[in-house]
């Protein structure tokens, strides 16, 4: 379905940025692998995804950094000649009561999770602009469609990331771009693991489907709105959520 | 020379020949570019004159002489 594009992927080395990148080599696409935590993660996924013939480099940037991620930017472009695919995955979170949340960590989630993929975006905007074509994914969350209680900067940072989705939508249209958002529900990622049980399984009660979501559960559809299946699919928050929010 | 310099960022991003662009030629209206095109050819001209177009100079640009005369009155200043 990817065969002959390539995909930058941010924050790959695990969880569901792990699963879309090894998902869409299976399926083709040459794969940029952005990360900021451990090395040999990293190496390790770079590793699988050579294993399926397609190229794969690793590029370590803090997104959130506006002059980091320009130059990685331009490195993917100099080593790829061409990015057809951006993933804006890489996010963390502070969950705590609003009366508990810092500025530091307020400051921290937003960095990466909303200014981090506007970075991304403006920096691939232009080639976006010249090539006219390509497709952007961003990973936002059920919480910013919702809010979530202990998630204020979290959701404010996804429902921002929502917001961006529609606007670039609605600038790069015209230039044969897409882009679109993924909201994920309780997926089972290292993020979420720090669940406890109690909560853990109250939380699995109350979705329709009675289970947490895998990291192929999105991955599947990354690879999908990534191929030319979605090409007509702009603008669009699609839920993977096992109903959650139904 | 800054004309052949516009020119150049121009004939790039618009994938157009050079003929078609003389002191004269109106951005918008002669050669096909829309705003985005614009704001994408102001940015690179920044890069490559390392100067900043406002945004009421952009709004009062016209042509590509209008570009040149402004670079030539506002570059290594």
């Amino acid at each position: 379905m990817l065969k002959g594009k390539t995909a930058l992927i941010t924050g790959a080395s695990k969880g569901i940025g792990r699963a879309i990148a090894l998902d869409m080599a299976k399926n083709g696409a040459n794969i940029a692998l952005n990360y900021i935590g451990e090395p040999n993660e990293a190496e390790l996924v770079r590793r699988l995804i050579l294993d399926e013939n397609v190229h794969c480099a690793i590029y370590k940037c803090d997104i959130s950094d506006f002059n980091a991620s320009k130059k990685m930017v331009d490195d993917v472009l100099r080593d790829f000649s061409q990015v057809d695919v951006l993933v804006n995955n890489a996010g963390i979170a502070r969950d705590n009561p609003i009366l508990r949340i810092s500025e530091k960590d307020y400051d921290d989630v937003m960095d990466v999770n909303l200014k981090g993929s506007f970075n991304m975006i403006k920096h691939l905007y232009p080639a976006f602009m010249k090539s006219r074509t390509g497709t952007i994914i961003n990973i936002a969350s059920v919480c910013g469609l919702r809010g979530w209680q202990w998630q204020a900067s979290y959701a404010a940072s996804k429902g921002g990331l929502i917001s961006l989705t529609k606007t670039v939508a609605k600038e790069l249209a015209g230039r044969g771009v897409t882009c679109n958002a993924i909201a994920p529900g309780l997926i089972e990622t290292d993020m979420t693991a720090g669940l406890n049980g109690d909560n853990k399984s109250d939380f699995v009660a109350s979705i329709p489907l009675s289970r947490a979501g895998q990291p192929s559960d999105v991955s599947k559809l990354a690879v999908f709105l990534a191929s030319d299946w979605a090409s007509y699919i702009t603008g669009e928050v699609i839920k993977v959520d096992g109903g959650l929010c139904i | 020379m800054v004309f052949e310099k516009i020119r150049t960022v121009i004939v790039e991003q618009l994938s157009i020949s050079e003929d078609k662009i003389t002191l004269e030629t109106s951005l918008l209206t002669d050669i096909g570019a829309d705003s985005l095109d614009i704001f994408q050819i102001i940015s690179n001209l920044e890069d490559e004159f390392g100067i900043e177009f406002s945004s009421d100079v952009v709004t009062n640009m016209k042509t590509v002489g209008d570009a040149v005369e402004y670079i030539n009155a506002n570059a290594n200043k």
